[in-house]
């Protein structure tokens, strides 16, 4: 027991000269310190000073602006360059990057920026791209919103969550407008609702007072479903179908049309050419018709029998068989059987 | 002791009753309001300017936030008042904007947000329950553009099938906020907004939906196809048309030409001929007999022809 109790005693002593007397003993050995190191209290001076304008010196990039607060109270906002505030946490200050183009992806993410970007497969997220139009179709909508903050006292104090809401803020506005709006122009008005979308979610994103200025909404992909995908190609391939048929069928008019033509053509030639033949023909046979006739009437008879001698002088040494029968000869069935055997009875 | 002494201690002892929350100064950030407390009773109104404040020491200061705060709905089915099933997804925004109020009756954010839960949950589902799938869709009653092809047959056909929008997203929004709002003023809690983040059919709606795309494409695709056979069609018919057109043409001018030719032909004949039918006839016949007569002919002739005459005597 008593040598517990001069052990308290002890303690006892020990910390009542404790604590303060440490800092009475921190500060008596830098008085003997500086008796033997006369360059010692300098050094904490000076250490002292440049931890204090460690604290109050501040410098503000180009891209940012500073906001100052007193005891959590915002006193002022600073431009870019070098600066003074209070010291140990009397002034604190955050630095708002006003001027860096910040972007938030909604349906799908950059993973790997570059000349040639890495996105992430879009069924991942399936959930902010799936939207139902004004006709009340599916469509898969793909986009970035680009923003700076242009309000850094708004921007810090006004709302919690900037990046949920903004995010939030971003997807209904989007949806409002794809609301509005049919698949058809879901898919080939993109820029209007673009917009559209900017208008509306730079106004809730003031009436929201978060600071943030909405520079561009870049549309993405604006498709279809997967699902429906196929049939979406098959209509544009049955345009082409139907433009390829009507070709088809022109084709065919253009290859056949000019050979009809061409063949008509030649008919009309065909039919001039028999005209002129027969024309010249008449005119020949008439001329010597004319000519002939001319002679005859000079001499009639004896150009008829001239003519028809002459004609049979042409034509009986041409004749096969020549029978004569005399005039008074009456029967004359067997002679009329002809033909092969007639040389048999021709000498009768 | 020193007064320099002294004066450590006492910042020392300020720091370690800070640390215990004992201490008479407190900070309020400017996205902070703070409700002072003796042994969890509130005294006095809230703080809600920011700054540097004093307390008397054993008080407590409870800190909430000023700013706006968020509520994210857990996304649920509902059916429409068509009796279709989506899914809703809302959002909305909330300040605690009576801080005594708010810390009497929820204390912290988590009670708030279940609070919150179910107040807007009910909402949510009473306002999409009692509206039909197109208002919650559209938000204004804006003139769909549609393809010409889209319309189908006739081109009123796609605006008939789609009701007229009289509340739209926007109002229905605005629905649930109103009646959520009074219900939680009791709370301390002011909803700035409410909004419908996503809305989509549920799985099985939008197999048929897609189905029904699908099936419009066909349709849209087949029609392609047949007006591409019509045009073909109609152009083969045209072609069909020009070709006889061009034939026919032909042939009757071929024809008028020859006709005329004869004619003329005729009368240069007529006018030969005509001088003497009986000698042209006569000069004729016997071309014709040079022309036909030959080898294979046999001829029988009567001696008292005019031929054979002087063969049988020369006297006549």
């Amino acid at each position: 027991m008593a040598w517990d109790w001069e052990k308290l005693q002890q303690q006892k002593n020990a910390r009542q000269g404790g604590s303060p007397p440490q800092v009475d003993d921190v500060i008596e050995k830098f008085k003997n310190m500086k008796g033997r190191f006369p360059g010692a209290w300098i050094i904490i001076t000076l250490l002292v000073i440049v931890s204090i304008a460690y604290s109050m010196i501040y410098k503000i990039n180009p891209e940012e602006l500073g906001v100052i607060q007193r005891f959590g109270k915002h006193v002022r906002t600073t431009d870019p360059g070098p600066h003074v505030k209070w010291p140990f946490g009397i002034e604190t200050l955050t630095k708002v990057p006003v001027q860096t183009e910040q972007a938030e992806e909604f349906g799908f993410r950059t993973i790997q920026p570059g000349v040639r970007s890495k996105f992430s497969s879009d069924s991942a997220y399936l959930e902010e791209s799936l939207m139902l139009t004004g006709d009340l179709n599916v469509a898969i909508v793909q986009w970035v919103v680009q923003y700076n903050i242009k309000d850094p006292e708004d921007y810090l104090f006004k709302v919690r969550k900037k990046k949920s809401t903004l995010r939030d803020l971003s997807e209904s506005t989007m949806r409002l407008v794809v609301g509005d709006r049919s698949i058809t122009e879901v898919i080939n008005k993109r820029s209007e609702i673009a917009d559209q979308a900017k208008l509306r979610l730079q106004k809730e994103l003031d009436e929201a007072e978060t600071g943030i200025n909405v520079t561009t909404i870049a549309m993405q992909k604006t498709t279809v479903p997967e699902r429906v995908q196929p049939s979406w190609n098959e209509v544009n391939q049955s345009q082409q179908e139907k433009e390829k048929m009507i070709y088809e069928a022109q084709k065919q008019y253009n290859t056949v049309i000019p050979q009809a033509k061409g063949r008509a053509e030649q008919t009309i030639k065909e039919a001039e050419g028999y005209a002129l033949d027969r024309v010249n023909r008449a005119k020949g046979d008439a001329a010597r018709f004319d000519s002939l006739y001319q002679e005859y009437t000079k001499a009639k008879d004896v150009t008829k029998r001239r003519l028809y001698l002459e004609t049979l002088k042409d034509v009986f040494p041409k004749l096969g068989k020549k029978y004569i029968v005399d005039s008074d000869q009456k029967n004359l069935l067997p002679l009329l059987n002809l033909g092969n055997q007639s040389s048999a009875t021709g000498g009768n | 002791m020193k007064p320099l002494t002294i004066l450590v201690v006492i910042l020392i002892f300020i720091g370690i009753l800070g640390v215990f929350g004992f201490s008479p100064v407190y900070i309020v950030d400017e996205t902070e309001q703070v409700v002072i407390t003796k042994f969890g009773k509130p005294i006095g109104d809230a703080i809600q300017t920011p700054g540097l404040k004093f307390k008397i020491p054993y008080y407590t200061a409870t800190v909430f936030p000023k700013n706006l705060l968020e509520w994210d709905g857990d996304p649920d089915q509902y059916p429409t008042l068509d009796k279709t099933f989506i899914w809703v997804d809302t959002f909305a925004r909330w300040k605690i904007v009576n801080p005594l109020k708010y810390f009497e009756t929820l204390n912290n954010e988590r009670a708030a947000q279940s609070r919150l839960d179910s107040i807007l949950n009910s909402s949510i589902r009473d306002a999409i329950t009692s509206h039909s799938l197109i208002e919650t869709v559209r938000n204004t009653d804006r003139q769909l553009e549609v393809d010409i092809f889209d319309s189908g047959m006739d081109g009123t056909k796609q605006e008939a099938a789609l009701d007229k929008v009289v509340t739209g997203r926007a109002k229905i929004a605005r629905k649930i906020l109103e009646q959520a709002q009074p219900k939680l003023e009791d709370f301390g809690i002011q909803l700035v907004d409410v909004k419908i983040k996503r809305l989509n059919y549920s799985d099985e709606v939008q197999r048929s939906v897609f189905d029904r795309m699908i099936a419009e494409r066909n349709q849209i695709a087949e029609k392609f196809r047949s007006e591409g056979q019509g045009e073909a069609r109609k152009i083969e018919g045209d072609r069909e048309k020009e070709m006889k057109r061009i034939t026919s043409e032909a042939y009757k001018t071929a024809e008028e030409i020859k006709g005329r030719a004869d004619a003329e032909a005729t009368l240069i004949y007529s006018e030969a001929f005509g001088k003497d039918p009986e000698f042209y006839s006569f000069t004729k016949t016997l071309d014709i007999y040079k022309q036909s007569m030959g080898k294979d002919s046999s001829l029988v002739l009567s001696t008292d022809s005019e031929f054979m005459k002087y063969f049988k005597s020369y006297k006549k």
